[in-house]
């Protein structure tokens, strides 16, 4: 299959991760939509990965550069979630509430 | 190399150390040897003694530039932990945790000025955004500090994403298919679209990690909710590793390229200039007056990356030096008042003329009045702005908008030395002799810097 449908996929689910963020109310599901757009880029580094390994001259060292990208993006993302986690659970203990609107009470 | 490896060690330590302290106020002291430790290892590696020898395969690359930046952010860490220890130890409980984050942070710190590849910046910005989120809501009673780390922590993590995906868009754009820097194909003529894309992209991400305008109304709110001993370290040595990073990449990657991406810069660099100016005229409180300063002095910065010349890089060297020490001993200063608001500030002069004084020359280098470190870093930023030559009106505007921010600091100054302390008792601050002699000499290495900027600058070029 051609690069650019892979291209087209992760950039539609990028944007559907971006518009979700920044529409959303409800935190657990703004950061879902963060995980998408992560996890989007994910796709697209492997698909470009295999493009570099099946050109007319295999790219071997930047095919494989690229899916230990993924690995680290992966182990990052593991570490957002627990860190973000932990913040939302802890803004539910002091509010009962994860809405985003609540933020708007720091500008007051 | 030496402070990668050092301070990630030092972090875990304090980590575990946690258990065995008995005592809440034995961390700072393992906290400041760590520091010192830190600091020699870093100056030893200056020159040119590397105590562990790991083949990075370039991915690591250490030059005079990256390491002097980190000897200003470990000296200005040491000033950050011997100002704020007391203070950080009355935050909450983990005392020893919140020691540990700040070292992770270092070690993000000392990537993020040494980085060679994409990967080590995005793991550079990362281990230092982390650890930020959970300093911001370390104060986890108090409803702002959560908001404001919820925030801090969904902004941070969506700018990542835009930097993945422009990462990710450069990687599959140049036909090299490398993630290293200085490797990045750009063609000739115009960009392909893809690096196009990407480098928008990465604009954007690092504009949110360095709080430049239109990306910046996060900072505010989050500089405003976190306890605000660790506001002072995110206001200023996160924020400047950022442009570090931001510099490097720019000048290492896109370069030759900078006739198309100047304009984009220099209207961000507009952009922040007006707003952090004008909203902080408008504060009434000092914290969050502080916190829209650090949005015009991103300003400022912005220009060394707008003119990518010598001269930007020695400015962001002296800049980085001079607005770290001011800020956080203005913030050292703020955290002993009881009341944030400028009216806290009447009349200090009468009963803590050294505070007093101190906060004078702080709140002047920030101003950039001459004679003070921060009229000299002022001075190099615009010069390499004319130095470049492009866009002017940008130089013209940078001036206007210092006049501008001394409108709010000589607001405190003046509430400091000419309004009528509260009637009654002066209220009792909580300050020690030891802490006068630190910010005495705070106000004169603000000083020394201002007469001699040549002593830190020449630095780079040893």
């Amino acid at each position: 299959m051609e690069i650019k449908w892979y291209l087209f996929l992760s950039i539609a689910l990028f944007c559907i991760g971006v518009v979700g963020a920044l529409t959303r109310r409800n935190s657990i599901i703004v950061f879902m939509c963060i995980e998408l757009m992560l996890n989007s880029v994910n796709l697209l580094l492997v698909a470009f990965s295999k493009m570099h390994l099946g050109g007319a001259i295999p790219n071997v060292a930047s095919a494989i550069n690229a899916q230990i990208f993924v690995f680290f993006i992966m182990i990052v993302a593991a570490a957002e979630v627990s860190v973000g986690l932990a913040i939302i659970v802890m803004m539910y203990r002091n509010t009962k509430s994860i809405d985003i609107n609540f933020l708007n009470r720091l500008k007051n | 190399m030496n402070a990668i490896i050092i301070s990630a060690l030092w972090g875990v330590v304090m980590m575990f150390g946690g258990v065995f302290f008995k005592k809440s106020t034995i961390p700072k002291y393992w906290a400041i040897a760590g520091i010192i430790i830190l600091l020699a290892a870093n100056i030893l590696e200056f020159r040119g003694i590397q105590i562990f020898n790991i083949d990075v395969k370039g991915m690591l690359h250490f030059d005079n530039f990256g390491l002097q930046f980190n000897t200003i952010s470990f000296i200005c860490t040491f000033l950050f932990f011997l100002l704020n220890g007391r203070e950080i130890e009355k935050v909450g409980e983990n005392v020893s945790e919140y020691f540990a984050l700040i070292f992770f942070i270092l070690c993000g710190v000392s990537i993020s000025s040494s980085f060679n590849t994409l990967l080590m910046l995005f793991l550079g910005i990362e281990i230092m955004s982390i650890p930020s989120y959970i300093l911001t809501g370390s104060d986890k009673r108090n409803l702002k500090s959560n908001e404001a780390s919820l925030k801090y922590f969904l902004m941070g993590a969506f700018s990542t994403g835009l930097m993945l995906m422009g990462i990710a868009l450069i990687y599959g754009g140049n036909s090299l298919g490398s993630f290293y820097i200085n490797m990045i194909e750009l063609g000739t003529g115009k960009m392909p679209v893809m690096i196009a894309a990407g480098l928008v992209l990465l604009v954007v991400s690092m504009s949110f990690k360095v709080s430049a305008a239109p990306f910046h109304f996060w900072a505010a709110d989050v500089y405003d909710g976190a306890p605000t001993v660790f506001t002072s370290f995110m206001a200023t040595i996160v924020k400047i590793a950022g442009f570090i990073a931001f510099i490097r990449l720019f000048q290492v990657s896109f370069g030759i390229i900078q006739q198309q991406w100047q304009m984009l810069i220099a209207v961000i660099t507009a952009a922040t200039l007006l707003i952090g100016n004008l909203t902080a005229v408008f504060q009434q409180s000092v914290k969050r007056m502080l916190a829209y300063s650090s949005i015009a002095h991103a300003g400022f910065m912005m220009f060394a990356l707008f003119a990518l010349n010598n001269t930007a890089k020695e400015g962001l060297i002296l800049y980085a030096l001079s607005y770290s020490v001011a800020t956080i001993g203005m913030f050292a200063i703020l955290v002993k008042m009881s009341d944030y608001t400028i009216e806290g500030f009447n009349g200090l002069y009468k009963y803590q003329p050294v505070l007093a004084c101190t906060a004078t020359i702080f709140l002047l280098s920030l101003t950039g009045i001459p004679l003070t470190a921060g009229f000299a870093s002022k001075f190099y930023m615009l010069l390499a702005a004319v130095k470049d030559g492009h866009q002017i009106w940008l130089v013209v505007l940078a001036v206007i908008c210092a006049a501008i921010s001394a409108v709010y600091y000589f607001r405190a100054i003046q509430a400091i030395y000419f309004k009528e302390p509260p009637a009654g008792a002066y209220p009792q601050l909580d300050v020690t002799r030891n802490f006068k002699y630190l910010l005495i000499i705070s106000a004169a290495i603000i000083i020394l810097a201002g007469i001699l900027p040549s002593l830190v600058v020449d630095w780079l070029y040893y």
